[in-house]
């Protein structure tokens, strides 16, 4: 297949059909096609709503804490020897991850919508928190679809949802991960269509989910644009995130697709090493297909079965990919590298000494490609790589891998 | 054959004045043999029209019932070049009874729509229902299924308006699948009473017969739907019987068809006056 031309502007997708070249769309059974026209045309009256955005704005403030800053990692920028590195502090939000951006968005679109009651999937439960945070803030009733494996490795997580209020349903059909999570809050959504609204965490599923998902979460990219601007006087040479679903990255990569002297590099779960096939990598690894309701690269076997994907960040453990990081892989405007389970705890241990930051350990992915994207930009560059969340929940998990008991 | 199939048994049915019985299974549910066995009997349990289920790893429209049904035919290895294989057995001893497949997309992406129709037609397969192929991303799956004069079932469902109708109804013949409730499979019962309506509307706008399914798991329901609509689904309550069986270690295909042979002899009971399709 030949590359499909490169656009004149990155910005203009998707089209009315909910496409990035040949990716996303909106594969869904009928019943929720109705609802997600419904959702299409709610979403983009309250875009071009500037009461909408106002009230967005005001609680991203007020509530979430915005702007993050933009924090020049000078012991790790010297640990390199090269680049400048700059972290965005998305770990810093209410909540502790980017994830809330989103959901704040979406809450107060579901009121404006007139929706009563919010469902939701999560993997690590960053998501899940988030969702259980905002439906708590604006007192709506909340059930948060979880894979049964998930429950028992993100126990405090589980429990923070339940402190909020919110009813965490475990999933054990198929994997008993996201996946069937995702599944599960469908079959949800597909049954309780009058009142519900299905808060989905990341940039993918059908349209228009990734293209509202990515504007909630373009306030990462659009703040580093401003204060790299304040702080450098010009724009980065790249800018780095980590990719499941891919809404952190996402968020941060828009507001530059149309520079095209920033490298954009997506860094994507390898697991136990591409090698194994036991990875989370659904670009490197994966074929296009259709699940969830979107066109995508996916991982799947040779009859076009979704395989598990595994890594060991709860949060990258997906088959799919955003379809606008499948599309922007097949023009070539991102390069999706990747980084294994062990690469990411090495990384998450040097930021947590050379920094004084417990990243998250899906963050922790972009931080080990940082080496090799450092040399590409050479000594005069300036990096920039969305810190998305916080290590606190992982430390069981690490400490599991470092054979300490805690 | 093809379309031809399936528009002939309505014809015949609407003749004796009565609605089809329609069997869903899943493709090699709990294995191929047995399930080609299943497959091979339903006609004579009086299975009407016959639904193949292709399986998915992902059915996000399915209750347990179907999902576990999936699950058991992946784990025995079950794919859609071996469901079509299975269906091209199937016709070596009949040539009547109208298989429809149904499943998800991405078999079906995988396998290339063009070669999928090709293949499904040289099996002898009649249609195909895509859960997760709405009409808005359907027109090059029915471009492939029309070049191979495969029939492109549609569901309807209660969310469905009467704008969307058309929409919904474009491209598609042999029958509409007129999803009872607003659900999974297997979970809601179907209320043949609040569905009536909903058939007579898309009836009047696809002028085609219209099955009923999701929610019609017992003989007296099936007879209901039966008084209404020009054919009844039952799926769930069927797979159910291979769960059944496997669990008591009985014969999983004696269990399939003595349930399709209640079944089917509520819906031919259920009413004499002909039908007003």
């Amino acid at each position: 297949m030949n590359a499909p031309a490169k656009p004149n502007d990155y910005t203009a997708y998707p089209d009315a059909a909910g496409r990035f070249g040949d990716y996303g769309g909106r594969y869904v059974p009928e019943t929720l096609m109705p609802l997600v026209h419904e959702l299409d045309a709610a979403y983009a009256a309250a875009k071009a709503d500037p009461a909408f955005q106002a009230e967005l704005r005001s609680f991203l403030t007020h509530y979430v804490g915005r702007p993050s800053p933009l924090y020049f990692a000078e012991r790790l920028t010297a640990h390199y020897g090269g680049a400048k590195i700059y972290l965005k502090r998305e770990e810093l939000n209410h909540t502790g991850s980017h994830k809330i951006n989103n959901c704040m968005g979406q809450i107060l679109l579901a009121m404006r919508m007139g929706k009563t009651r919010i469902i939701a999937e999560t993997g690590a439960g960053q998501h899940g928190v988030a969702t259980a945070t905002v439906c708590a803030r604006f007192g709506l009733p909340c059930v948060v679809y979880m894979g049964a494996v998930d429950v028992e490795r993100q126990k405090p997580n589980v429990f923070r949802m339940n402190l909020l209020g919110a009813q965490v349903e475990a999933v054990t059909a198929g994997s008993a991960t996201l996946k069937d999570a995702m599944n599960e809050a469908l079959r949800d959504w597909v049954t309780n269509v009058h009142d519900t609204y299905y808060l989905i965490g990341t940039a993918a599923g059908m349209h228009p989910y990734p293209a509202m998902v990515r504007d909630f979460q373009a306030v990462i990219g659009n703040e580093v644009k401003q204060q790299i601007l304040e702080m450098e006087g010009r724009l980065p040479d790249a800018v780095v995130a980590c990719v499941g679903g891919g809404s952190n990255a996402i968020g941060l990569f828009h507001p530059f697709l149309n520079d095209e002297g920033v490298r954009i590099y997506g860094v994507e779960a390898a697991g136990e090493g591409m090698a194994s096939g036991r990875h989370a990598a659904a670009i490197n690894g994966g074929r296009p297909g259709v699940l969830h309701g979107n066109m995508t690269y996916l991982l799947q076997d040779d009859e076009g079965q979704i395989t598990e994907a595994h890594s060991i960040s709860a949060g990258l453990d997906y088959p799919g990919i955003g379809p606008e990081h499948s599309w922007l892989h097949d023009v070539g405007r991102a390069t999706y590298l990747t980084c294994t389970d062990q690469e990411a705890l090495d990384a998450f241990k040097l930021l947590a000494e050379l920094e004084g930051i417990l990243p998250a350990i899906e963050s922790s992915h972009a931080l080990a490609r940082l080496p090799d994207v450092v040399k590409e930009v050479g000594k005069d560059g300036i990096v920039v790589l969305n810190l998305s969340g916080r290590g606190d929940k992982d430390v069981a998990t690490v400490a599991a891998h470092l054979g300490r008991a805690i | 054959m093809t379309k031809a199939r399936i528009d002939a048994r309505f014809a015949s049915l609407k003749a004796e004045g009565r609605a089809a019985f329609v069997a869903y299974v899943m493709a090699g549910d709990p294995d191929f043999d047995t399930a080609l066995e299943i497959l091979k009997g339903l006609p004579a349990a009086g299975a009407d029209l016959i639904e193949v289920g292709f399986p998915f790893s992902d059915p996000m429209a399915e209750g347990p019932p179907i999902q576990r049904a999936a699950q058991r035919a992946l784990a025995n290895g079950m794919t859609l070049r071996k469901t079509l294989a299975a269906v091209a057995e199937f016709r070596k001893g009949d040539q009547t009874t109208p298989i429809i497949m149904m499943g998800y997309a991405n078999p079906l992406v995988h396998h290339g729509f063009a070669a999928f129709a090709r293949d499904a037609a040289a099996a002898g397969v009649d249609g195909l229902i895509c859960v997760d192929i709405p009409p808005e991303e359907a027109e090059p799956l029915a471009d492939a299924l029309d070049a191979s004069e495969l029939s492109l079932i549609r569901l309807a469902t209660p969310t469905t308006d009467d704008k969307r109708l058309p929409v919904v109804v474009a491209r598609t013949s042999g029958f509409v699948y007129y999803v009872s409730v607003a659900g999974v499979t297997g979970v809601k019962e179907a209320d043949a009473e609040a569905v009536a309506p909903h058939v007579e509307r898309v009836r009047a706008a696809s002028g085609l017969p219209v099955a009923v399914g999701f929610g019609i798991r017992t003989p007296e329901r099936a007879a209901a739907i039966a008084r209404v609509a020009d054919a009844a689904v039952v799926g769930s309550a069927l797979v159910e019987e291979v769960a059944a069986g496997l669990a008591a270690n009985e014969s999983v295909t004696a269990r399939v068809l003595s349930k399709v042979d209640s079944l089917a002899k509520a819906v031919r009971s259920a009413r004499v006056e002909s039908l007003t399709v």
